[in-house]
Order: C-alpha cells, then sequence, then structure tokens
C-alpha cells in the first residue's frame, strides 16, 4: 500500500472538464425537445391568490399550458422529521393551496417553446391577491411565545453572572444572508409518459436525499425517478435539500407531456432556495477578576419562515468552545412571512460564534487583558458540554503557532494606537471551530479489464474536489495510479451516498472507499495466485502487491510483474468488483470530535474617508488528516473569503412593507471582490484525527468561515474603538469613530 | 422581455431616420443599461435602432487643444486612451472606477451619459409606485430603503441617484455634449443637458424624442491644471458610488485659481457643486479652505431614513480629493 497520493497537492481530476466548459451544469444537460418553464411569482407578502387569468398568457405564440394551485396534480409534504434522508428546503409543495406567505413564492409555471416565449407569457399572467399585512423584520415581531427549539443549562449560570466581578451583556445581530451560488438552482425534468419514468437534471448536494424526497413529494415510487446531478457550480448550503423549481419541473412536464427546464433566476435565488436567517443573539460572559470564566449566558432569536421550522443552530458551540462552569444557552424561533431558511456554509456555528466570539472580545477589553490570552485562560480540555474527551484537539498549537506568525505579542492593546503612516491599523482574532461526523455510504469500486478503475457513489462533488478524493483513495488502496481510475457521481443509480453537507462527505465515504478498494484488490489478488498462467500462481496473495497499475511481488520491483488488467485477461474476467459500506462508529458517542483553528487579522483604516481595507490574514487550522493539501487550503482560503464578505459586505435588505428583497441581484448584494481580499495564509496542522476514521481526516468544508467576522469587529474596534454588534461592518460604522489619523 | 423590431443603423442619418423621434423607439448602444432593463419589462421598446456600426469611434484633438470622443468610444478604450489619460485623468479615473472591465468594454461613451438609476423600486416593476417608471404613481423609495438614495437635487416625487462615474467627471470638465436630431444638429452645455427631478422625473435630460448623441466635446485646460477622481463605496471595485467628487483645479502660489467641482452617487444628477467652487477659487490651499468648499456642498442636503451618511462621507470625500489634487506629487 502506498500513501504517496494522500495529502499530495493533487489539481482537482475534473478540473480540466471544467475550466473547458465540457462539465455539464444542471441547466445544461442537451435534451430533445426540452421546453421552458418560466415561474410566475408573488408580488406580495401575505395574502391569498383571490384568481389567476392566464387566458391572454396562453394564446401568446409558443405556450404549451400554465399549471397553478387551480390545475396541477397533487403534490404532497415530505415525511421529514420521522424518516432519515427525507427532507426538502420547503416542506410546502408548490402550489400547495391559494395561501401565499413570502414575497417571491411562485404561484404559477408557464410552460413554451421556447426560453423568450414562456418569459413574455409569464409577463402577461395576471394574478389578484387578497393581501394581509406582512411580518418581515424579526424587530418588528411580538416576542416569541412558542417553547425554545433548544435549551442547555449546566451549573446555575445566572446566579454566578449576578455574582461575578467582570461581566459584559451585548446583543449581537447578524442580518439575512444569501448563498449565491453562481451556478443557480435548475432542474430539467424528462417524463416519459410510456413507462411512467420520470429523470430529473438538477444541481444537489444530495442526490439521494434528493431522489427519496421528491418521490414522496410526487408520490412516486423511487425505482421510477431518476436523478441526475454530475456537476454542482457551488451550494454552501442551498442546494442540500430539493426546492420547489424541482417539483415545478416535474409537475409541469406531467402537465405538458414534454421535457421542461425550470431555471431559477438571480432574483430567485433570493426568496425561493433558503438564507441563512437573522439572528439576533442577546450574550452575557462574567469572568473573575483575572479573566476565568464564571457564566456564560447564550440567548438566542432567529427568524423561519410560517411554513416550517428552521433552526439555525446558534448555540452549539456555546457549551464546548471555552471552560467554564456555569452555562446556558436558549434558542427560540420567529415567524415571518419569508421564504424558509436553509442552511447556508457553517449554519448555527459562523453565527453563533459571531456572538460568543465577540463577547470574548469584549470581555477581554473589560478585563483589560489580551483576548488571546483570555482564550488561554479558559482552554477547554475537554468538552465540558458532553463530558467527553476531545478526540484531538490541538488548538493551543493553532493560537501558538498563530500569534507567533501575525507577531500577535506586538499588539499595542490600546484602541488607534497602532499605525501605518496615515492609516490606522486594527489587529483581531478569533477561534474557529466545526464539528467533525460521519454518516453512511455505500461506494462500489470495480477494477476493469481494460487497465482502468472505477468508482461510484451517488455522492456528489459540489465543487470541493470530492472525485479527486475518491481517486486519490482508490489509488492509495490499489496501487493504480490517478489517471487510471474513473469516478462517477451524482447518480441516484448508484449506491447509496452522503449528502454533501456538514463537512461530513469526506470523513463518511472515506472508510466505504478505503474497505471496496481494498477488498476488490485482494479479488484481484486472488485471482493472481488462483489462475493458471498466472506468474503468481500458487503464491500467497500477501506477498503481492499493486504500484503503478502492476501486480508484483513486494520483494521485487513492478517491472518484474505484469499491468493488473493481464490477471483479469488471463482468467478472462471484466472486472473484480467490490462494494462496501461505512456508517457511524462508536466512536461519536465516546469522543467529542471537533476541527479548530485560529484567525487573526490586520485590517488598516482611512479616517479621512471612512476606508476599511483588510491588510493580513493569517488561519491556523487542526483539520485532522489533509487529504488533499491543495483542495484543503482552497477550503479554508474560501471559508474565509465568506467570512469577509460575511463580516463586511453580505446583507439582503428586506423591503418591510411587502418582504421584497430589494438588492436581490450581484451587484446589489455585495460579495468581496478580488481587491478586497489581502493575501490569505493558511497554515494546517494535519494531526490525523484516527477516531473518526482511519486516514483521520475530519473534513474542512465550512470551519474556515467560522470566527472570522467577529476577528473583523475586533479588529475594527481596535483601530477604531467602534463595537459593530451588527453585522455587516458598514461605513455607517466607520463614521462613528473619534480616532483620527 | 417583449418582442421588438430591430434595425441596423450604418450612418448618423440612417440611425436618427430609422429613430424617426417615434413613441417606442429606442437606439441601443453597447445595451448595458437598456438590454438589462428590457429584460426586467422596466424598458419596453417597440423599435430599437442598433448604432454599434456608426462611425464614431474617434477620440482627436481638437483647433482650440481640446477633446473630441465619439459617443461610440467605449468605455475602456476611453480610459485607456493616451489623450485623456495625459490631459484628463479624472476621467480616465473615473472610468476605470466604474462598473467591471467586461461591462467597460461594453458601455459607450454616449450610453454612459443616459445610464439609468439603480434606484431598486425603479427596476422592479412589481411596485407600481415609480414616477419615473410610471409618472404619476408616486415614489416607493421614499419610504423604502433609501441608502443608496440621493440627497441633493432630489424632490417628493423622486430621489433616484444617477449612477454614471464618467458623467461626474466630464461634468467637472465642462463637457459640451453634441447631438443630432430630426430637425438637425445642436450642442448642449452638460450642464444643461440633465435635469432635476421636480415633478417629471421621468424626464432626465434635454434630449428630444429620437436625438442621438454624436460626440462629446472637452475643453482644454489652463496650464498646471491638476484634476482627481475618488469614490467610496463599501467594496473595493464594481459597486456604484456611494459619494464620489471630480475635482479639477489650478494652483498658484498656494492659492486656488480655478475650480471645477462635481459630485457623483448622491444627487438626482452628476452633480456640479458652484458652492464648492466658489469657497475654493481665490482662497489658499489646506483644510480650512477643503472644509468650507465641503459644508457648502451638502448645504440644502436632504438626507433620508437611510442614506443620512451621506451628508458626512461626500465631504470627507470632497476633502480628500481636493488634498490629493492640490498636492504636489
Amino acid at each position: 500500500m502506498s500513501t504517496s497520493v494522500i495529502g499530495q497537492p493533487i489539481s482537482r481530476i475534473d478540473g480540466k472538464l471544467k475550466v473547458s466548459g465540457a462539465a455539464p451544469y444542471g441547466s445544461e444537460h442537451a435534451i430533445e425537445g426540452v421546453t421552458y418553464g418560466v415561474p410566475v411569482t408573488s408580488t406580495i407578502g401575505s395574502g391569498r391568490i383571490v384568481s389567476i387569468d392566464s387566458s391572454a398568457a396562453e394564446k401568446m405564440p409558443g405556450v404549451l399550458g400554465v399549471v397553478h394551485h387551480g390545475n396541477v396534480e397533487p403534490m404532497y409534504r415530505p415525511a421529514q422529521g420521522f424518516e432519515r434522508m427525507i427532507r426538502a428546503g420547503e416542506t410546502r409543495p408548490p402550489f400547495e393551496d391559494d395561501v401565499v406567505y413570502y414575497y417571491g413564492q411562485y404561484v404559477a409555471l408557464v410552460i413554451a417553446e421556447t426560453f423568450e416565449e414562456a418569459q413574455a407569457a409569464g409577463a402577461a399572467v395576471r394574478v389578484n391577491y387578497q393581501t394581509t399585512k406582512p411580518l418581515v423584520l424579526l424587530g418588528q415581531a411580538p416576542a416569541p411565545k412558542d417553547p425554545p427549539v433548544f435549551k442547555y443549562s449546566r451549573g446555575g449560570a445566572e446566579s454566578a453572572y449576578a455574582q461575578a466581578a467582570v461581566k459584559t451583556d451585548h446583543t449581537y445581530i447578524t442580518p439575512v444572508e444569501t448563498h449565491n451560488p453562481m451556478e443557480m438552482h435548475a432542474t430539467i425534468a424528462v417524463w416519459d409518459k410510456t413507462k411512467e419514468k420520470l429523470t430529473l437534471y438538477e444541481t444537489t448536494q444530495g442526490v439521494v436525499n434528493h431522489h427519496n424526497t421528491v418521490c414522496q413529494m410526487l408520490d412516486m415510487s423511487l425505482e421510477s425517478v431518476h436523478i441526475i446531478s454530475p456537476f454542482v457550480g457551488a451550494g454552501y448550503g442551498s442546494k442540500l435539500f430539493p426546492w420547489p423549481q424541482s417539483l415545478l419541473a416535474a409537475a409541469g412536464a406531467r402537465h405538458v407531456g414534454r421535457p421542461v427546464k425550470v431555471t431559477v433566476t438571480r432574483p430567485l435565488m433570493f426568496t425561493t432556495v433558503g438564507h441563512r436567517p437573522y439572528t439576533q443573539q442577546r450574550v452575557r460572559l462574567a469572568a473573575s477578576r483575572d479573566g476565568k470564566l464564571e457564566a456564560t449566558i447564550h440567548e438566542v432569536q432567529q427568524e423561519t419562515s410560517m411554513v416550517d421550522d428552521y433552526v439555525e443552530r446558534c448555540t452549539d458551540p456555546t457549551p464546548m468552545l471555552y471552560s467554564c462552569p456555569n452555562v446556558s444557552a436558549v434558542q427560540h424561533l420567529v415567524h415571518l412571512n419569508v421564504g424558509t431558511p436553509t442552511p447556508m456554509r457553517g449554519p448555527g456555528t459562523t453565527p453563533g460564534l459571531y456572538a460568543i466570539e465577540s463577547a470574548m472580545d469584549e470581555l477581554a477589553v473589560a478585563l483589560n487583558m489580551d483576548p488571546l490570552e483570555l482564550r488561554l485562560k479558559n482552554y477547554a480540555e475537554q468538552d465540558e458540554g458532553k463530558n467527553l474527551p476531545f478526540s484531538s484537539k490541538h488548538l493551543r498549537e493553532c493560537y501558538q503557532q498563530g500569534a507567533e506568525r501575525f507577531g500577535w505579542s506586538k499588539r499595542n492593546p490600546q484602541v488607534g494606537s497602532m499605525r501605518n503612516g496615515d492609516k490606522i491599523l486594527g489587529w483581531g482574532m478569533a477561534t474557529c471551530t466545526w464539528p467533525g461526523s460521519r454518516s453512511t455510504a455505500d461506494v462500489r469500486v470495480r477494477l476493469l479489464v481494460d487497465g482502468t478503475a472505477r468508482v461510484s457513489c451517488a455522492c456528489q462533488d459540489i465543487g470541493t474536489g470530492t472525485y479527486t478524493i475518491f481517486a486519490q483513495v482508490v489509488a492509495d488502496k490499489t496501487g493504480i495510479p490517478i489517471d487510471k481510475i474513473k469516478v462517477l457521481l451524482g447518480d441516484s443509480d448508484l449506491p447509496p451516498g452522503p449528502t454533501s453537507g456538514g463537512s461530513a462527505a469526506t470523513a463518511t465515504v472515506l472508510p466505504a472507499i478505503s474497505n471496496a478498494a481494498e477488498q476488490a484488490r485482494e479479488t484481484l489478488l486472488k485471482v493472481a495466485v488462483g489462475t493458471t498462467q498466472s506468474p503468481f500462481q500458487g503464491a500467497d496473495p500477501k506477498t503481492l502487491q499493486i504500484t503503478n497499475g502492476r501486480v508484483h511481488t513486494q520483494d521485487k520491483s513492478p517491472d518484474t510483474g505484469v499491468a493488473f488488467e493481464e490477471v483479469l485477461k488471463l482468467r478472462r474476467l471484466s472486472s473484480v468488483d467490490a462494494q462496501a459500506r461505512s456508517e457511524e462508529t462508536e466512536n461519536s458517542k465516546k469522543y467529542s470530535i471537533h476541527s479548530f483553528g485560529a484567525h487573526f487579522c490586520e485590517i488598516e483604516i482611512d479616517p479621512g474617508i471612512a476606508r476599511l481595507r483588510i491588510t493580513r490574514w493569517l488561519t491556523v487550522l487542526d483539520g485532522g488528516r489533509i487529504m488533499n493539501a491543495k483542495t484543503g487550503h482552497s477550503q479554508i482560503m474560501g471559508g474565509v473569503v465568506m467570512g469577509i464578505g460575511m463580516g463586511l459586505f453580505e446583507e439582503t435588505v428586506y423591503d418591510a412593507r411587502n418582504g421584497h428583497p430589494v438588492n436581490s441581484n450581484y451587484a446589489d448584494y455585495l460579495v468581496p471582490t478580488n481587491k478586497d481580499i489581502p493575501n490569505i495564509e493558511v497554515i494546517l496542522l494535519d494531526y490525523p484525527d484516527i477516531k473518526l476514521n482511519e486516514y483521520g481526516a475530519r473534513g474542512i468544508g465550512e470551519i474556515g468561515l467560522t470566527g472570522v467576522a467577529s476577528a473583523l469587529t475586533s479588529a475594527t474596534y481596535h483601530a477604531t474603538g467602534v463595537r459593530v454588534r451588527e453585522l455587516p461592518i458598514r461605513i455607517e460604522d466607520l463614521l462613528q469613530s473619534t480616532v483620527t489619523a | 422581455m417583449q418582442s421588438f423590431q430591430y434595425q441596423d443603423a450604418k450612418t448618423v442619418d440612417d440611425a436618427v431616420s430609422a429613430n424617426g423621434g417615434i413613441a417606442g423607439a429606442k437606439f441601443v448602444a453597447g445595451g448595458t443599461t437598456l438590454i438589462d432593463l428590457m429584460k426586467l419589462n422596466v424598458e419596453t421598446p417597440q423599435t430599437l435602432v442598433d448604432i454599434n456600426r456608426l462611425p464614431l469611434t474617434g477620440v482627436e484633438s481638437t483647433s482650440d487643444g481640446g477633446v473630441q470622443i465619439g459617443a461610440m468610444v467605449r468605455n475602456s478604450d476611453l480610459a485607456n486612451h493616451e489623450l485623456i489619460q495625459k490631459r484628463y485623468p479624472v476621467l480616465s479615473q473615473a472610468l476605470r472606477s466604474g462598473a467591471s472591465p467586461q461591462l467597460r468594454n461594453m458601455a459607450t461613451t454616449g450610453g454612459n451619459l443616459l445610464q439609468r438609476t439603480r434606484c431598486y423600486y425603479f427596476r422592479d416593476t412589481a411596485y407600481a409606485a415609480c414616477n419615473k417608471r410610471n409618472p404619476g404613481s408616486g415614489c416607493a423609495a421614499i419610504d423604502g430603503f433609501n441608502r443608496i438614495h440621493a440627497i441633493l437635487g432630489t424632490s417628493e416625487h423622486c430621489i433616484a441617484t444617477h449612477p454614471s462615474d464618467m458623467a461626474v467627471a466630464m461634468m467637472a470638465l465642462e463637457a459640451t455634449v453634441h447631438t443630432q436630431g430630426s430637425s438637425g444638429s445642436r450642442s448642449i452645455a452638460l450642464d444643461e443637458f440633465y435635469l432635476v427631478p421636480g415633478n417629471t422625473p421621468q424626464k432626465e435630460n434635454v434630449l428630444a424624442p429620437g436625438e442621438l448623441i454624436t460626440h462629446v466635446t472637452l475643453p482644454a485646460l489652463a496650464d498646471g491644471t491638476r484634476s482627481y477622481y475618488l469614490k467610496l463605496r463599501d467594496r473595493a471595485s464594481y459597486e456604484f458610488a456611494l459619494s464620489s467628487a471630480a475635482v479639477v483645479v489650478r494652483v498658484s502660489d498656494g492659492r486656488i485659481r480655478s475650480a471645477r467641482v462635481a459630485l457623483g452617487g448622491v444627487a438626482t444628477k452628476p452633480w456640479r457643486s458652484r458652492e464648492a467652487e466658489k469657497e475654493l477659487e481665490g482662497h489658499p490651499v489646506g483644510e480650512k479652505t477643503f472644509q468650507a468648499a465641503a459644508s457648502a456642498a451638502v448645504r440644502g442636503a436632504r438626507p433620508l431614513h437611510d442614506n443620512a451618511f451621506k451628508v458626512k462621507l461626500v465631504q470627507l470625500c470632497l476633502v480628500r480629493a481636493l488634498r490629493v489634487v492640490t498636492t504636489e506629487a
């Protein structure tokens, strides 16, 4: 067994297809006779549809049909919460009834021969509404009366807080953020009436969940529906679960008897495919004068839609991040007239850490203590929330290495004291964390007589490098080089795989790939020793090895052996096959499994024009074993970039009058440009967490984003004296600074 | 988008006669505003006259030492033109601060002058109330989210900001717009080209229906004149100005001898501030003078719920621009 391919900076094996435009994304599959479905969406935030007049639209050129709640075939809600791998983004199927719950809700679908015809006809559909006043902003909602969706307590937090010497009590707000992957959601539905079979071309982070869920919602059997999603132009969580456009395309295809393509437009990306919900988090911290935490109280209110109870688990890290005897955390939902929120990269922990880490920075100021020293003082040696040891925690090393490399000891804590010419410098740091977990996956590996290997799983690559990791593990276990390995993902006909979410896909599939590849290799070697004319006939298979695709005895060079396909040819076999399953292990109950890291950043403020620019970024991360140095580094870098977006730019702004997101396009919803991003230095400690899987990889897709925003608000405070407790940091905030050049 | 007739014009006369000033006819150049708005059903022309082949692509010195710019010169070509970079850095800087490279490669000089506002409510036909789009219907922005909206030149009927960077620089350069229409050609000082909304926000400039911009001319600048464009916004690139300032200044012996100031991102049209100029001309170079000019520039500003910060920001912007332009390199 060679380990030379694991951890190497290997370029993505699908990279060439992507940069050459040859990789088909959701809406790009060439389907003969495809028609176009263009949605009509509600222009009110709350109310009822009184009537839909599609008569003019239906007479327009090319129009094949208009589907709405009055004529759609029945659809159903998913058995969400009752069954595994059944979850829809929005549990209410489109066109369920005449009720409008939010602005931008689908109210009709116009299907025409061309996209342009469908669009023109869509504009001609007249919808009459009975409007009721929508509730759009959490700040305008009455205090929640329902019981909390999350509650945690240890010790006596309130009394400890009351008695403590030093305390902070502030409320932190994160706005609604919209995922905005480059590739918008899209579905092409192909309905074969004679066979009663439906094929859905999708862009999904979860082929299996998508398959299971749409089958239930369309009342179809798993065998009669086929999901194909070979490439995903990112998702950030917005593609974890099926959204209504998938069902609309299916319903439309059944309605007109032709393939129907429905593409979610950029404005509709802001209303119909989820968002990170608005959160309002009161954090109270109390400490002794020497900085030992005595109480942590974290109270969260978070919005969700009128139709679903989506929980953004901001309090996930609260019980475990620091050592503290008295902790309480509680979270409430507030129902608003908005689309259903959905996980967005680092859900829960990201807004949660913004609040907790901001509070820690404020506590450090109150204690007149260095913020890093405060973290070290309260370092959690074990998970005090679960009362479990950590499987592998190297956060202290992250802090220490980061501080040294950044030069943290040179930080003058006084506000506005550090300068670079006319610019004021601000230094901030924050902890980041994300849990490690694994679920179930089945993987099939075939070693083929054409000299290639094939590995397949109904997992998917959402742009993170999953294809490449599959190939790396097969190469590692079989000794067949990566360029001879074909990876098949994103198809519900393949053995069921996990959703690409929670940073768990890698940790989940690794053991299954590894076992299947190992089995296939062993079978091949058995064939090699059990076949007449084989040069290895009668040998002990344990003495054999495959290197660079050649079977040879371990004590001799690969040149002395034969290509593995020669063994198959001798036996007249097309292939040897193996399939293996991996599942959650007992270790997830015996250990607290988490990645950790530390961000350090420097910003420059030009006080004369209230301009903030980030000048340095350093992230030191303990993410377990890094399977691919290149894609791993990119994941952390990308997470930091997204965190900078959260800190400085991102906010979906709703018109309170009707719930319309007014900045629903790429020009007005700001994300960082290249010019906003400094050189980002990422150091990966690379300690294998073998409690999670044999390679010790934890999954690092999300952690890079956590903590970033509070590192930025801390740096901003350090430079300007302005504490931003409502993201993003805006020019309006910087204008409040009294620090001058 | 609605269906429309398409006509291709090869000469200015062809274009003007094809348009004919009939209702529903529009010229299309780079299309970076018009096509966008057609997709949103905000613009619904019945006829598009394509002027992309018109021979209006030159940037030339004029006999009086100025520059004549063809209406079809693309923003990126203009920004990178030697004459512009050398004589009118403020214009080159303004152009390069606008949009993205892809958009600048398409957008034209004439088209940029006619760029429509980025007001959210103008761009979304789901809002019935927009006096610019639908005269007399009201203004959804005044009580809506108006962080990007104007504080100068507004009326109770419209608060939409003019989005152009180029036009702000041209305003400070005292450009002249040259047009041709069915009744002949004319020249219009840029300052007189734009209209404040008043009670007719649908009317943004003095062009008659079917009148085509053919050229823009910039006058020669006196020796020793310096110019600079500063744009402030949330992110470092690809965003409309929250405040911008174009300054064209001549200094001798520590005094400002002439000053032209225009502001962007804060007004309903590219905003020439003669009030600021008055506080600069004849005064000594220095913070006190700059501050006085900045205060004068925002006199009469009408901030709203979300854009009050612009009153301060645009002053900072102007003060900094003046400091940069008066500091010897």
